[in-house]
């Protein structure tokens, strides 16, 4: 599934991240390819918040629906 | 040649001393550092063709010079680039780090060791990480990395001194890993320095440009080694982790929440406008305009002009006439543009500083996607509301030219100024709340269908929202001082010689008689098809002067209140000030700019005449006015309805945010 379509709490895997700069970016961030990430907060339609230990990001909504993600239980 | 960079900052070096470099992460205490390692004597200097200051003071023979805080080193924004200049040409580097945020934090040191230069390593809050449950070894840190770690909370004074003591035991670190030590070593056969390699390796087409050598296509790899390997640090020197969240945290989600992220952003607007447009607005300017600049300084400087040229003569005319260079130009950035932007400055700093900013970012970015922009726009338009001039700059933090192109189209279109918006504001008051509501739905209308507009038809694409959110915390009233004070000064220092070439332009347009020719050509537009009295139109152009001149002119018409409000629609709309238009003209090409005036022109007259043909429909005043509200909502709804189905068949590509 894409991340704009997780809930809020859930816990993924990013599997994949489009645009070179966006990943390189996100590698800065720790929220690389194949991280482990948790949904903090969800703005209908908007930015997804994602949480990795105490690092908090914003990602974009239609940056969100290009992003793999992978559910974990 | 190559290696001149750094050079473009004019800093004198004594012969022994050392470029002491401070780098880090936004928002980790890095100033408190400067402040503590170089005393008082500090200057400030703007990094050539950017907005951004750098800070730079003496610690004994040494130079000590302070960065912007990023999260790597490259070329993905100003701030990236100017610290990728300093941090290249430093003798030693003072990594600051906030423990709590190790993982996003250490990306940076481990990228600065790569380049080889010797660092000493400030883990700073600590007791914020013992405080949520964190614990850092910062000893095996130190061994891991292979530079002096040092324990510091820097705003309560603690290790400052162990790391100024330490300062000569920085030294160069280990590299991320083997395979990018062997790539290194080959590149720096051919460029000499370590830290050029890296970044050539890394992809960096300025430094490559240098070099005259064609980027490498690394970027990828080598972040990820050092991602993996930063990963691997953090796994081995952090550990007890304990989950639970503290109020700031769930504060810093109530504020992004539309539920309730939407009523603390108005309880911060409201905040706003009783300090800027009540307090500063209203007592500062009263004093600083009225009482000083015109009641003091223009009589004085109109007399000891007087001594030398005719005030009667053209020469005297514009220097100190009615739009004269020392008269208008002095009064109007002095009197009244410095307490308004050290305003908007102040609240923007604090906000900055407390880490409000980026999660209002996150709460608009919605909206603000809907007319091509992202959530990071907010800062231009709130500074908008200050001085459209101001905020044009500011659309440079933008991550592309398109979103410029819409912001500035937008800010120069429907944003009142402060000067503007005080006039407008009362002659609102005066009226009913319908007439309000008409004002408000019609302008925001408008900001909406042509940023819609704009965003569908506009080639290329804007860039999405990618933003850290730093921790909450209560902004330091220092950093925040500091922030406003160097900000407004940049700002004033670029604006006034725009200011001055305006009121000279006016100056030159009036004696020519040109300003009576605009005037006596919008005449008739202002009779017949927005049904205004004639001299309203004197009004329009006195706009293109000050905004609020415009909208001051329009108080002393006699008209009705439907009138007062197609005039206020269109003044509102009518192109932006002067300066403004300067400013335009210098941002973006001529052509562009051009472009940008006529259409507000264009629109302003337009959409004054539409609110005049509708509300004038039905013979009952009331009625007309809620069929124009609902008209204008309604072609809201159909523009975005008409460009989102003509939007689907085309696949939306991302570019980067920084």
């Amino acid at each position: 599934m894409v991340l704009s379509e997780v809930k809020k709490g859930q816990t993924f895997k990013i599997l994949s991240i489009p645009n070179e700069i966006v990943r390189a970016q996100a590698i800065r961030f720790g929220i690389a390819e194949g991280a482990i990430v948790t949904c903090d907060e969800l703005v209908p339609a908007g930015p997804v918040i994602l949480r990795k230990n105490k690092q908090e990001i914003a990602v974009g909504h239609g940056l969100a629906r290009e992003i793999l993600v992978e559910a974990i239980q | 040649m190559a290696h001149c960079h750094g050079s473009n900052i004019k800093i004198d070096l004594p012969e022994h001393g050392r470029k002491i470099v401070l780098a880090g992460n936004p928002n980790v205490g890095k100033s408190v550092f400067f402040n503590a390692l170089t005393g008082m004597y500090v200057d400030v200097s703007n990094y050539p063709g950017t907005t951004l200051d750098i800070s730079y003071g003496r610690l004994g023979e040494d130079l000590v010079i302070d960065t912007p805080g990023v999260y790597g080193i490259s070329s993905f924004n100003d701030e990236e680039r100017i610290a990728r200049d300093v941090i290249l040409s430093a003798d030693i580097v003072i990594n600051v780090v906030d423990a709590v945020h190790l993982e996003r934090d250490l990306f940076l040191t481990q990228q600065i060791i790569d380049t080889g230069v010797p660092v000493i390593v400030a883990l700073n809050m600590i007791d914020d990480a013992q405080k949520q449950g964190l614990k850092v070894d910062a000893d095996l840190l130190e061994h891991l990395l292979g530079v002096p770690v040092m324990e510091t909370v820097a705003i309560k004074g603690k290790g400052l001194d162990q790391v100024k003591n330490n300062i000569n035991k920085a030294r160069s670190g280990i590299i991320s890993h083997p395979e990018l030590q062997k790539m290194l070593t080959k590149m720096k056969a051919r460029v000499a320095s370590q830290g050029e390699a890296l970044l050539i390796l890394e992809g960096d087409p300025i430094i490559s440009g240098r070099h005259g050598l064609q980027p490498a296509k690394h970027r990828e790899e080598i972040y990820l080694m050092r991602r993996e390997r930063v990963n691997d640090l953090v796994g081995h020197v952090i550990s007890e982790i304990k989950e639970g969240t503290d109020f700031k945290t769930k504060l810093g989600r109530w504020m992004i929440t539309p539920v309730t992220g939407i009523p603390i952003l108005f309880g911060m607007l409201y905040l706003m406008y009783q300090v800027i447009g009540v307090f500063v607005a209203q007592t500062v300017v009263g004093i600083t305009e009225e009482t000083i600049m015109v009641g003091m300084y223009e009589p004085f400087m109109q007399s000891l002009v007087s001594k030398f040229v005719d005030l009667e003569s053209w020469l005297g005319y514009m220097l100190a006439g009615e739009f004269g260079v020392l008269t208008m130009t002095v009064t109007y950035v002095l009197g009244l543009l410095m307490p308004l932007v050290v305003g908007f400055y102040f609240f923007l700093s604090a906000f900055e500083d407390s880490g409000y900013l980026p999660r209002l970012a996150a709460l608009t970015d919605r909206m603000l996607s809907l007319v091509g922009l992202n959530g990071r726009a907010i800062i231009p338009i709130i500074l908008g509301f200050g001085c459209v001039t101001l905020a044009t700059v500011v659309t440079r933090l933008l991550g592309s030219v398109r979103e410029r192109r819409i912001a500035i189209f937008l800010l120069a279109l429907a944003i009142p100024c402060s000067a503007q918006l005080g006039v407008i504001a009362g002659m609102l008051a005066g009226l009913g709340g319908i007439y309000l509501t008409l004002y408000v739905i019609v302008i925001f209308s408008v900001m909406a269908i042509v940023g819609t507009l704009l965003n569908r038809f506009m080639p290329g694409k804007s860039s999405d929202l990618l933003i850290d959110l730093p921790p909450l915390r209560i902004p330091r009233i220092e950093n925040v001082i500091k922030k406003t004070v160097t900000k407004s000064f940049a700002f004033l220092k670029e604006a006034t010689p725009l200011f001055a070439l305006g009121a000279f332009l006016i100056s030159v347009m009036n004696l020519t008689g040109l300003l009576a020719a605009l005037q006596n050509f919008l005449a008739p537009i202002t009779v017949g098809w927005l049904n205004l009295p004639k001299d309203a139109s004197t009004a329009f152009v006195m706009g293109i002067v000050r905004r609020d001149f415009g909208a001051a002119g329009l108080t002393d018409l006699a008209m009705d209140p439907l009138s007062t409000i197609v005039a206020l629609i269109t003044i509102t709309l009518f192109v932006p000030c002067i300066a403004a238009i300067l400013v335009l003209f210098k941002e973006r090409n001529k052509k562009e700019a051009a472009i940008m005036w006529f259409g507000s022109l264009t629109i302003a007259f337009l959409i004054g005449g539409i609110v005049n043909k509708l509300t004038g429909m039905f013979a009952n005043e009331t009625t007309g006015i809620w069929f124009t509200i609902l008209v204008f909502l309604g072609t809201i709804g159909l523009t975005s309805l008409l460009t989102r189905i003509r939007n689907n068949t085309n696949v939306k590509t991302v570019s980067q945010e920084g």
